[in-house]
């Protein structure tokens, strides 16, 4: 592939596309590697364009973004986009990212935005759950994806089993089974307005309303 | 409230095949089995509801026995019990449309498409005549089986392109944004709006009016909005300081970053004010330099005592000329020929002056209520008192941080948290005794005697060393000493308030430590308490000594010079005593903590008092601005040191904070607090020297005058001297700001808008508490059903 040869990296286009301007008066003499590049470059800011209207990022961090994804797996992830790729890191690769690393939801993360079900992401993928997960996204968009993330049996409730699995992870194993079941009953008892014993999707955004951390907790920087 | 009973539905073999995730083609095929049986059965059982209900009434405990055989103590059924339907219930009432909001696709285009109708309409339910029956009443809005067509995704995702389509710009990509479709669906969308938007024939769909002025005011709004993005955007990548930020908060999470947030946010305040201070002041004052007598040399000691060479210069206000500068009819007496430079316009420079501070003071005001608005609105909730261990658990993961050490000390800090929460909760069930409790009011008693005690004593100790060093001076002055001594002197006061403002701070530690609260929450709101107090009653007797002049700045001519440098110099001690602070308290205490102690543990960031040091250095900022025109710039060189340093110290010697701390909240209340104690009072303080104060009579630029409020009096008149038909532009002073009845209007005004607002919130609250019930209700009708539908299937079986 011509632009791999090329070794750009990505902050390299990605500042060039930032500069770009309209190309249709270039003149005729470009060499025809030079044209190809541009004219990736161009459409690339065309798919930009498209992305940047349904996520939450710019232009450059979009671009950016594609360093990051690329940078993953170079052999695997092309650098030209214009004819939508199907190409899909898998999850391991994914949470090996320095963001994800330490984090232990990190599989429920990327499970909950991969849409093969199996945890591997494109990268459409991969640039909405960083857009959910920016600043910018708002409260309601992100309880989703939280309660998403939070329900590791994906039967659409939070249950007794979820929350315990939740502690486990947010404590590490340090509390005792009687103190995780006494803070499961707890949690259910004070979010539970329907009274099935679970958690529904209304109830989890009800409690996430009340807690004005969640959306600056809820927050990945990239 | 939480007990679940077994479900032993059997329901026909075919509905299952939906498995997880139904496609929305069978949505209505779910709907309608319900639908069916309902009525089936429903003539059957009649007659036998009609008996339970009567026997309901009158035995309301008799509710569990009858559904014994089929209840469970807890909230899952045992292996034992469990009925082979059971699964199959649960995943039908898990794909009931309420819950499969953000699961099923059809669900949630289906969920959007009404949402954007609804926008389009106006209006808040249909009514109930129009929609069939079956639907629950508050899905009835839903239209999910009243509207034939929609039958496939591909149909529905046309609507809700249709349907975005006859929404306004702006509004429609709010929508696309928040829409929790995955980007494949969303851009395929979005191809949908761009393709149909050029094919003009569509657009007859919307219902609003293409009137010239609405397109005109959607194209405004949209360009706006496309240019407010692009500064965004601008601004956040010309942040210096987003990797610097994104290590903090990886490391120490959000509590430690709001503090730089915070720092971040006083610089733009201090960029404001300079530029402002700038462009319309010293920028021109500098231009017209006054006649200054032989400047004195520069020695270092003036960045300390900003006395010296720095007096007579643009950083105080006595250097400010209070004639018209550039005037060209005052400006060549001996008749030489007008200037070979272009037109220049005169300019007033004590309006200017004035005006400027005016307009300073306005901006920070606006912005810092903007501020404590958005700031109050991210993290106040009506009705937010339940629920403590479920928000806890739910929102105190923080995302942000990365490190693996720091994500260690989370967990054990969720651990610590949750358990405290345990054993609070434990406690409330079994209070404190009597005698303990007694003690332990005693104590409180006590501590605040004694920090209130402290307060006094501080106060008296700052009166008598200013008298101290008055009569220092003096002698002095009459005295020859050398010039070092002489400036030495002028910082004494400063250092000893500095150092006053350092050292209590930890006295109030170990306190609180004696003292023992209840929770760590009211520990950080007593601390910032008292020390707030502290710093406050302290600047409150120093501003009495500058605007009496009895001790400070007594025999000099230029009152306000005085007042300006000694302001400076103690906004230069407190950075001193802050690197100090940083370098003892974090620095030499880690170093002793691993030497001498052998001690694993760091130690942490004081968030509160740091934060206060802020507050205070920015109030001494404001209070000086009138009289030292360039104190923002040296506010701004001081924060932007401040930030390296504090940064590179808690890189190096500090650990993730132990305690818990919610981010938000306590942002709100230091924005809060920079407003009321701090802002409030430095615009008090300079309004009353506006006001009342008579300027020196040597220098500045109000010099001459009874007050400086005199100055647009005066310009005022000049400007009826000079053309009588504005004399109407007299009457906006005289009737408007010093006519008590509009501003007992106003302020009439103002209360009773914040007297709506209160009820507004009540009403609110009793609002929610009457949801509630009814979702309880309806979860109790949900349970009936479920359990009359087992009833008719068992009946069913063994009928048949």
């Amino acid at each position: 592939m011509l632009l791999s040869e090329s070794k750009l990296d990505g902050k390299q286009m990605a500042s060039l596309t930032f500069f770009l301007p309209d190309l249709s008066f270039l003149p005729k003499i470009l060499k025809s590697n030079d044209l190809h590049l541009l004219s990736v470059f161009i459409s690339y800011s065309n798919t930009c364009c498209l992305l940047q209207d349904c996520t939450f990022f710019t232009r450059k961090e979009i671009l950016r973004l594609h360093g990051r994804y690329h940078e993953m797996a170079p052999n695997v992830v092309p650098m030209d986009y214009t004819k939508d790729p199907d190409v899909k890191l898998p999850m391991q690769l994914i949470i090996n990212m320095p963001e994800l690393k330490e984090n232990p939801f990190k599989e429920r993360i990327v499970e909950s935005f991969s849409e093969d079900g199996e945890g591997s992401l494109s990268f459409n993928d991969f640039v909405d759950m960083f857009s959910v997960l920016s600043e910018m996204a708002p409260r309601e968009l992100k309880a989703i994806y939280a309660f998403k993330i939070y329900d590791f049996n994906t039967d659409n409730f939070i249950c007794k089993a979820d929350l315990e699995k939740t502690l486990n992870k947010l404590t590490r194993e340090e509390l005792t089974a009687e103190e995780i079941t006494l803070v499961c009953e707890k949690v259910i008892e004070e979010a539970d307005m329907d009274g099935d014993g679970k958690l529904g999707f209304a109830d989890f955004e009800n409690m996430i309303s009340k807690a004005p951390d969640f959306l600056s907790t809820f927050h990945i920087r990239i | 409230m939480s007990q679940l009973p077994a479900f032993t539905l059997r329901v026909p073999e075919n509905t299952e095949s939906d498995g997880q995730e139904p496609s929305p083609d069978n949505e209505g095929a779910l709907h309608s089995s319900f639908c069916e049986l309902i009525e089936e059965q429903s003539s059957l059982v009649a007659g036998a509801i009609e008996m339970e209900l009567q026997e309901r009434s009158r035995e309301p405990s008799a509710l569990l026995p009858p559904l014994d055989p089929m209840a469970t103590a807890g909230l899952e059924p045992k292996q034992g019990e469990q009925h082979p339907g059971y699964a199959t219930t649960l995943r039908i009432l898990a794909n009931m449309p309420s819950h499969t909001i953000g699961r099923s696709r059809g669900a949630i285009i289906s969920q959007y498409y009404n949402r954007t109708a609804r926008l389009r309409r106006r209006s808040s339910r249909p009514s109930l005549q129009q929609l069939s029956h079956t639907a629950r009443p508050s899905l009835r809005q839903y239209d999910l089986e009243s509207d034939p067509t929609n039958a496939t995704l591909a149909d529905k995702q046309s609507l809700l392109a249709k349907e975005l389509l006859s929404l306004p710009p702006a509004q429609r990509s709010q929508v696309l944004l928040e829409v929790p479709l995955s980007l494949e669906e969303k851009r395929s969308l979005r191809r949908q709006l761009s393709q149909r938007r050029s094919t003009p024939g569509l657009r007859v769909h919307s219902s609003e009016p293409t009137s010239p002025c609405a397109w005109c005011q959607d194209c405004i709004v949209l360009g706006c909005r496309t240019l407010w993005y692009r500064f965004l955007a601008l601004i956040h990548a010309a942040q210096p300081w987003h990797y610097a930020l994104k290590q903090i908060s990886g490391r120490f999470g959000s509590s430690v970053l709001s503090y730089f947030l915070f720092l971040k946010t006083l610089l733009l305040f201090n960029i404001i004010s300079f530029l402002l201070l700038l462009v319309f002041v010293v920028a021109l004052q500098a231009a017209y330099p006054p006649a200054v007598a032989s400047p004195r040399p520069f020695t270092g000691l003036e960045l300390l005592t900003g006395a010296g060479s720095f007096t007579h210069s643009l950083l105080y206000y006595g250097y400010y000329s209070n004639t018209t500068l550039n005037d060209p009819s005052a400006s060549s007496p001996s008749g030489s020929t007008s200037p070979s430079r272009a037109t220049q316009l005169p300019y007033n420079m004590p309006l200017a002056y004035m005006f400027t501070i005016g307009a300073n003071f306005f901006a920070t005001c606006i912005l810092l209520m903007y501020s404590m608005y958005h700031s109050f609105l991210k993290s106040y909730r009506v009705g937010s008192s339940t629920g403590v261990l479920a928000i806890k658990i739910f929102s105190a993961w923080d995302f942000k941080v990365v490190q693996r050490h720091s994500v260690k000390l989370q967990s054990e800090n969720i651990c610590t948290q949750l358990k405290e929460l345990l054993a609070e909760q434990r406690l409330r069930s079994c209070p404190l005794s009597l005698p303990q409790r007694l003690r332990h009011i005693t104590v409180l008693l006590l501590a605040w005697l004694l920090a209130l005690g402290t307060v006094l004593g501080c106060v008296v100790a700052v009166y008598y060393f200013s008298e101290l060093m008055h009569m220092v001076q003096q002698k002095q002055g009459a005295a020859a000493g050398s010039v070092w001594l002489q400036e030495g002197v002028l910082l004494a006061l400063p250092f000893v308030v500095s150092l006053l403002n350092t050292l209590m701070p930890h006295f109030y530690n170990l306190l609180a430590a004696w003292e023992k609260q209840d929770s760590p929450e009211a520990e950080v709101y007593v601390a910032i308490c008292r020390n707030l107090l502290l710093k406050m009653v302290v600047l409150g007797l120093l501003c009495y000594q500058w605007l009496s002049r009895r001790l400070v700045c007594s025999a000099k001519e230029c009152w306000e010079t005085c007042v300006g440098q000694d302001l400076y110099r103690f906004v230069v001690m407190d950075f001193i005593f802050t690197l100090l602070d940083t370098g003892f308290g974090e620095l030499l205490w880690r170093l002793i903590l691993e030497k001498k102690l052998k001690s694993k543990r760091r130690p942490e960031f004081d968030i509160a008092q740091n934060v206060l040091e802020l507050i205070y250095g920015q109030t001494l900022t404001w209070l000086g601005v009138l009289f030292a025109p360039l104190l923002p710039a040296v506010q701004v060189v001081k924060l932007l040191l401040l930030f390296y340093i504090k940064k590179t110290s808690l890189m190096q010697n500090c650990q993730s904070p132990s305690k818990p701390w919610q981010a938000s909240h306590m942002s709100t209340v230091f924005i809060t607090l920079l407003f009321f104690p701090s802002f409030l009072g430095a615009a008090i303080f300079v309004s009353y020297t506006i006001w009342w104060e008579k300027p020196s009579e040597t220098c500045g630029p109000f010099r001459g005058l009874q007050t400086i409020y005199q100055t647009p009096k005066v310009w005022v008149e000049l400007l009826e001297e000079s053309n009588p038909n504005i004399a109407w532009f007299g009457w906006i002073p005289q009737y408007l700001v010093e006519n008590t009845v509009f501003l007992f209007f106003l302020t009439g005004m103002v209360l009773a808008v914040i007297y709506f607002n209160i009820q507004v919130l009540r009403g609110q609250r009793q609002i929610i508490c009457l949801l509630e019930e009814q979702i309880a209700n309806e979860g109790e009708d949900k349970k009936f059903l479920i359990q009359r539908i087992h009833c008719i299937y068992d009946d069913k079986v063994h009928c048949a």
